[in-house]
């Protein structure tokens, strides 16, 4: 199987002076050659964290604890910042939630796309830039020369998503990392950035990992989902699945919370109640447990195990355990310990 | 951009005007007059009523007023009321040394400031960093005389590796090296005192530029943190440098007075010392009219630098 | 206006709204033109309903809002407030009607006084509005936790210590300190999490039935907007395009961009991913230079001749609409 990227046993610690406060426990998954995954949970849950670590963007505070990232065939998570720039912006590329405040305001658009062509292709300035003009083309840009020689304040929010695609795209990378890449723009926008995004994978062959707590987005484009919650995968499953027969009661509530825009009437989409806990304050028992309307005493004293349930589809719920036959316990799920 | 500048010329003018109509007021509400400094006992008294009368100190206030401007409007700023020469040719004399010595200390204040303050931001809350801001604060705190005459005493008396005072070597060929040789001590106490100042800023500012999200976008299409600092950082973090040198420059003028005495520089800051001394009302307008020139343009020229700086900002 | 039996009185009347941003050029500095980020709206609220108004960033759907609660000084136009013109009242005339008119904002941390206890947040307005007597203060900002699902301690810790959530319901137990009819919601759920703006919106809805509130709720987030609304209005480029019931409006949209708009949401259902879905081309065209004809020909699949030169005016049925060529 063509592995690449994996994820093994990933633990990712916030270090400060006085506490270690874990961000991401134990995560695994695997992705294939030109697949797309969505990392799916609410704010907080340790999605964005996650894809971070996979940039090795962690930042001064951030350290992977624990397990270790494959990237096409190399433990990534033991390079060096040298090898991890190597990756960067060539083999792995990302692409921000906020396309307003992502570009460099004091540089021409065609400068920043042709700095990654000088990076990654080694080409001189002189020929960055017709391939740099020639990249905004190829994300939906009119009039790209003179997009090229404009700065960031001038183009709209859906343009800059665009010179951000066009600019991860310089590279050819084999995997796009999405973080929030429509939630801040306006509905018709999000949906040409969407149709963009799939356009340059079918041209290009990458793999994309979506990380996202837009279920609509999901729907539109992944082809499996790993639903993540405090810190943790509570469900895994390919996308038709999960949104048929959603197992986890956090990945339920999250389907129940979209607002039906068809049908009559107003209609209430059904919140889940609470909030993810602090990475201070883990419950005992499923981390879900408090904001769960099915919880019993099984779930507020032990954690359950991410297990198998059937063909690609594992959960991390006792009542998911117990009603599927015989429960696979997954490599590398292990009982998991609080903090 | 050249509309805007003169447009801003023009709003310059009635605040040009009354920068002069002020200065004039204040200058003669100060007890004393260049006639009263005359402290020759011999004089008699006669003869001092007559040099005021001719001096034309006896007009009311708005006249003397109506006199220099329109002077001024016709290219004169009138004679020194003690030597007799003409303003403009005793401020040309002396303004090239304290432009001189005001140029090259702010370029050396800002060669120490924004590395030192790059630094500092980056390595923040590093040992270096507090190194680096304890330096910074020394630098502040000591006053410029002060650092002058330790400087003077040390590098000047003691080890003799430098000339205590003046531009030139008297009796010396006056030559380029010779005028650098004497502007290492002034230009390192200036230059320490602006760089002190500015250290906190460039930190400051480049700590907020390091939380954006551009840098991020910047370090993952793979940049060195070098380049990400010093390409994409630094130049965002140094546009609201630009205003606060901006403001630099007329206190620079201002405080030329104080260090051109310590080093003996023999610029405007002396000139400015004497008129005051001495009343002589004509040098003292004359150099009110320069500051109030400088501020104004210092004012338009960092505008017109930060909108080249900045694209975000235009004026039209 | 409409006929209306059983929307009995009209609580606030908007009349030919403009606001204009001046864009200034020149030597000295004259509008050489203007941004018409309001141009000519003219909509009616009624008590008890909500109003959802909705459309692309930078439509002008805030500026009514702001001009609702003269955050913004209308160009022209009239805004009436329970029968009373509010346009060109001077600040202490205003005084008693902001007591009535409250805001909720999209960023709720950015709203909150980072420095002062929720308490003081609450109790503030109380007290400058004469609301509540100092003994009662208490018991009031108590009972106003409760109103929002907060729990009594939070009256004593700062805005920071709260998730985006509960910072949004801190937002809108502040709006109901004083004791409102009317509030404005601007985009109150756009910063939250999916599964947060349910939570809101249905302590929106709990919150009108129990108090009688009027909203008018201004977002580009649809979902969120049919999920509160009992009428919709679409706003492009400074001007309402449709306006109709809820129901109505999102069952039968008639104006093209409206059905545009509904079809870009992508439902969370993967069995309708890739259907054909029609996507309004590039952006909106610059609102200070705004295209003659009806305004959104230019992105419009359906524009014909007639639609690039004549503006056409909102229609004054119960399902409005500002369209030449109406959807059937």
């Amino acid at each position: 199987m063509a592995r690449l990227l994996e994820l093994d046993r990933l633990r990712i610690a916030f270090r400060t002076e006085h506490e270690e406060a874990v961000a991401v426990d134990e995560v695994s998954f695997a992705m294939r050659r030109g697949e797309t995954i969505a990392l799916v949970g609410e704010s907080g849950c340790g999605k964005s964290v996650t894809s971070l670590s996979i940039m090795g963007l962690l930042g001064a505070n951030g350290v992977v604890t624990h397990g270790e990232i494959r990237f096409d065939g190399s433990v990534i998570t033991s390079f060096g910042e040298t090898e991890m720039r190597r990756l960067r912006g060539k083999e792995i590329a990302m692409i921000f939630q906020e396309p307003m405040t992502s570009l460099n305001p004091v540089m021409k658009i065609g400068e920043q796309i042709g700095e990654c062509l000088r990076l990654h292709r080694k080409c001189s300035r002189k020929e960055a830039k017709p391939i740099a003009v020639e990249l905004l083309k190829k994300v939906g840009i009119a009039r790209a020369e003179a997009v090229a020689k404009d700065y960031p304040h001038s183009l709209s929010g859906g343009m800059r998503q665009r010179v951000m695609i066009a600019m991860a795209m310089a590279g050819n990378p084999k995997l796009l990392i999405a973080d929030e890449p429509t939630t801040a723009l306006d509905v018709t926008i999000q949906a040409q950035i969407l149709q963009l995004m799939k356009q340059m994978q079918k041209d290009s062959g990458m793999a994309i990992l979506l990380v996202t707590h837009d279920l609509g987005v999901v729907a539109e484009m992944a082809d499996r989902v790993i639903v993540m919650y405090a810190g943790q995968v509570v469900e895994e499953a390919d996308v038709f699945t999960l949104f048929r027969d959603p197992r986890h009661p956090y990945t339920q509530g999250l389907i129940q919370a979209v607002p039906a825009v068809d049908g009559a009437g107003r209609k209430r989409a059904q919140p889940i109640p609470g909030t993810v806990p602090s990475l201070r304050d883990m419950p005992e028992g499923c981390r879900f447990h408090p904001r769960c309307q099915s919880a019993h005493d099984r779930c507020r004293l032990e954690s359950p195990s991410l297990q198998r349930i059937g063909g690609h589809h594992s959960v991390r719920c006792w009542a998911a355990h117990s009603s599927s036959l015989a429960p696979e316990e997954l490599p590398g799920s292990g009982p998991v310990m609080n903090l | 951009m050249g509309t805007y500048i003169v447009r801003r010329l023009f709003i310059a003018v009635p605040v040009f005007f009354g920068i002069t109509v002020l200065s004039f007021l204040i200058m003669n509400l100060a007890p004393g007059n260049p006639v009263d400094m005359l402290i020759n006992p011999n004089i008699p008294k006669e003869l001092l009523e007559l040099k005021r009368e001719r001096l034309g100190l006896n007009d009311p206030l708005y006249a003397q007023y109506a006199n220099w401007l329109s002077g001024v409007l016709q290219g004169d700023l009138g004679y020194s009321f003690s030597s007799y020469a003409p303003v403009s040719r005793l401020i040309g004399e002396r303004i090239g040394p304290t432009l001189l010595l005001a140029a090259a200390s702010l370029l050396f204040g800002l060669l120490i400031a924004i590395p030192v303050g790059v630094i500092s931001a980056v390595k923040r809350n590093s040992k270096l960093d507090y190194f680096l801001t304890g330096i910074t604060f020394l630098g502040i705190s000591i006053p410029p005389f002060f650092l002058g005459l330790g400087l003077i005493y040390v590098a000047g008396i003691q080890l003799k590796w430098l000339p205590t005072g003046g531009m030139t070597t008297l009796g010396g060929d006056g030559g380029a090296g010779d005028v650098l040789l004497h502007m290492i001590l002034p230009v390192t106490v200036v230059g320490a005192a602006i760089a002190g100042k500015k250290v906190r800023y460039v930190r400051a500012s480049v700590l907020e530029v390091l939380g954006q999200d551009y840098l991020r976008t910047a370090r993952a299409k793979g940049l060195r943190e070098l380049a990400v600092t010093n390409k994409h950082a630094l130049r965002n973090a140094l546009i609201p440098v630009i205003a606060v040198v901006g403001a630099e420059i007329p206190l620079l003028l201002g405080g030329s007075i104080v260090i051109e005495q310590v080093f003996q520089w023999p610029g405007i800051g002396q000139l400015t010392m004497e008129a005051i001394l001495s009343r002589d009302y004509p040098i003292l307008m004359g150099l009110n009219l320069i500051a109030a020139c400088v501020v104004l343009l210092t004012n338009l020229l960092t505008d017109v630098l930060y909108a080249a700086a900045d694209p975000r900002i235009t004026y039209g | 206006m409409m006929a209306r039996e059983a929307m009995p009185k009209p609580m606030l009347q908007i009349e030919n709204l403009k606001t204009y941003y001046p864009v200034r050029r020149g030597l000295f500095g004259r509008a050489s033109g203007f941004v018409k980020a309001v141009d000519d709206v003219s909509l009616t609220l009624y008590e008890g309903e909500t109003l959802g108004l909705v459309g692309e960033s930078g439509c002008g759907k805030s500026s009514i809002g702001r001009s609702v609660v003269r955050l913004e000084r209308p160009h022209a136009g009239r805004v009436l407030f329970e029968g009373e013109d509010i346009t060109h009242v001077s600040q202490s005339e205003l005084r008693p009607v902001r007591q009535r008119i409250q805001m909720v904002f999209q960023d709720p941390y950015a709203s909150l006084h980072p420095r002062m206890r929720i308490f003081d947040t609450l109790a503030e307005p109380m007290i400058a509005h004469r609301l509540a007597k100092r003994g009662d203060v208490q018991a009031e900002v108590e009972r106003l936790l409760q109103l929002v699902g907060l729990p009594r301690a939070a009256a004593h810790r700062y805005p920071h210590e709260f998730s985006g959530g509960q910072k949004q319901r801190i937002g809108i137990a502040r709006a109901l300190s004083l004791k409102p009819k009317l509030i404005v919601c601007d985009e109150p759920v756009s910063a939250l999490d999916v599964s947060i703006q349910a939570q809101i919106l249905g302590l929106l809805q709990d919150l009108q039935e129990e108090l009688k509130l009027t909203y008018l709720f201004i977002a580009h987030g649809i979902g969120a907007v049919k999920q509160v609304s009992t009428r919709v209005a679409v706003m492009y480029l400074g001007r309402i395009v449709e306006l109709a019931p809820s129901e109505s409006l999102f069952r039968q949209p008639r104006h093209p961009y409206t059905k545009l708009l509904l079809g870009a949401y992508h439902p969370p259902d993967p069995l309708l991913r890739g259907m054909d879905r029609p996507i309004i081309r590039g952006d909106m065209p610059d609102p200070s230079r705004l295209p003659p004809g009806c305004r959104f020909h230019t992105r419009c699949p359906y524009a014909r001749e007639r639609c690039r030169g004549e503006d056409p005016s909102l229609t004054n049925d119960e399902h409005a609409v500002a369209c030449h060529y109406p959807l059937a």
